[in-house]
């Protein structure tokens, strides 16, 4: 019983507030007032440039590419990710486009996760994008399967269906860890087209030389918006390129400003480091 | 109408776990663990969906004739794994432990081990001086191989010098220049998310 009153006097003496995390606060303002500008704002969401991304370019060559060999198309998310990632989100967005296309094109499309919640929203998505596409009855639940959570197993289990599928084309989008580079290089090994992209950094470096096109970075959220032509998403990138110009221009004024500090001696004013 | 319950749903919560994030209130501490308790409950619940679509999906393609012995070793160790642990428990010196010690545990070391293979054959394709980039690649990944090997530093150890600056300077900024791009495109897309303009995740585009 003593021990809840003083959890209780401890609470009402914490205020509501964590004033350090204020600088977070008003970042996150100024980012999300930017976004919804861009997404909500009619002259903001009128037309303007994607620049190319050569791995979006090369989707519809891959699932061609598949079709024409009469082999499938393999998907997979890595292991590193869950729903509740962003990079996760943006890799069904893409999963969404590629399953369209293989419903068009009768291309047999495989989807093998790591994580059961993965599983049941990869089967929703990629069924609504069959039936999007006019073909409900070519969608087949059974290629979108579970086959462990572990990494190695995971790892070991879409080898196997490398290996023995053979997949013209391999898309590796989403959280990968350690089992990206024994993933693209068994792709690689029975000469599978494949397109990469990750929000590892690691990982980033064994798809750039084990696949033939890699997402990097930002390219693997906007790939949504430039492969779906969604104005309201393609605004949504346009507001990550404000957001990346604010950010060069607050370091090239921090580089100044703490250059003339250090020059005149005086190293104690440190604003930037927030 | 079930779609508009989701929005809603995530939007609430979308909303709720970005204003506990900002308080150190014991009531904000409070919801953030019950929401991740409640993600981990719900995961175990989900696990039995996957376990299940395993089954499904094995003893389907066993039926069309399809890798059946792989297939028959995936069930067998599906049921025998749970059955070993009901039976004998999971403490040191039981069946359970031992299958996982001398069976599960070596097959995760091998499947690990192939990655010393891959790293060298990526290497060796990557690797090829066809242009001034991939040129500049070759001899940063050279410099840093030997600075970080004993006969390398030994012989040569003002690449160590050399090797450090790669790292933390070209490298460094190439990377956060990356970091920076993901950070931003994850705000992007989780803003999406949680405002519903982004549906995907539903199963549709709108």
């Amino acid at each position: 019983m003593q021990w809840c009153f003083l959890v209780v006097a401890v609470a009402e003496q914490t205020p509501w507030f964590d004033l350090d995390k204020l600088t977070t606060l008003i970042s996150a303002l100024i980012s999300i007032s930017i976004v919804l500008y861009t997404t909500y704002h009619r002259s903001s969401r009128e037309k303007f440039k994607v620049r190319e991304i050569a791995g979006l370019k090369a989707v519809d060559e891959a699932i061609g590419r598949a079709t024409e060999m009469a082999r499938p198309v393999l998907y997979t998310p890595g292991w590193g990710g869950d729903i509740q990632r962003p990079t996760t989100i943006a890799s069904m967005n893409f999963l969404s486009h590629v399953a369209e296309k293989t419903a068009v094109y009768d291309c047999t499309l495989v989807y093998p996760t790591h994580d059961p919640v993965l599983m049941a929203v990869a089967q929703e998505v990629v069924r609504e994008s069959y039936t999007r596409a006019g073909y409900p009855d070519r969608f087949r639940r059974d290629n979108i399967s579970y086959v462990t959570s572990s990494q190695f197993g995971y790892a070991a289990a879409v080898d196997g269906i490398i290996s023995r599928l053979k997949p013209a084309s391999i898309f590796l989008l989403g959280t990968f860890e350690a089992e990206s580079l024994i993933l693209a290089e068994t792709g690689n090994s029975v000469g599978a087209i494949q397109i990469a992209g990750t929000d590892s950094t690691i990982q980033l470096a064994f798809f750039i030389v084990a696949c033939d096109y890699t997402l990097i970075g930002e390219e693997l959220f906007a790939a949504s918006g430039y492969l779906s032509g969604d104005r309201s998403i393609l605004a949504s990138v346009r507001a990550q390129d404000i957001l990346k110009l604010l950010i060069a221009i607050l370091f090239v004024v921090a580089v100044i400003w703490s250059t003339i500090a250090a020059l005149s001696g005086n190293t104690s004013d440190g604003w930037w480091r927030f | 109408m079930n779609r508009k319950i989701a929005l809603v749903i995530c939007f609430l919560f979308g909303l709720v776990m970005f204003l506990q994030y900002f308080s150190q209130h014991q009531v904000a501490r409070s919801v953030n663990q019950a929401v991740l308790e409640y993600w981990q409950i719900i995961f175990a619940f989900t696990l039995l969906v996957g376990v299940a679509s395993v089954i499904k999906s094995n003893v389907a393609q066993m039926r069309r004739g399809q890798d059946r012995s792989y297939r028959l070793v995936t069930l067998i160790g599906l049921v025998s794994m749970p059955l070993l642990a009901l039976v004998w428990g999971i403490k040191a010196d039981t069946p359970f432990m031992w299958v996982f010690e001398n069976v599960q545990a070596p097959m995760q070391s091998t499947v690990f081990a192939l990655l010393a293979f891959f790293v060298a054959s990526a290497s060796f394709r990557g690797f090829r001086a066809r242009s001034v980039p991939a040129a500049i690649l070759l001899l940063s990944a050279l410099v840093i191989l030997l600075s970080r090997s004993a006969v390398g530093s030994s012989l040569f150890p003002q690449l160590t010098g050399v090797a450090d600056w790669i790292r933390n300077y070209p490298s460094m900024s190439a990377r956060r220049a990356i970091l920076i791009g993901i950070g931003l495109g994850s705000l992007t897309t989780s803003l999406r998310v949680v405002l519903g303009i982004e549906r995907t995740w539903l199963g549709g585009r709108k």
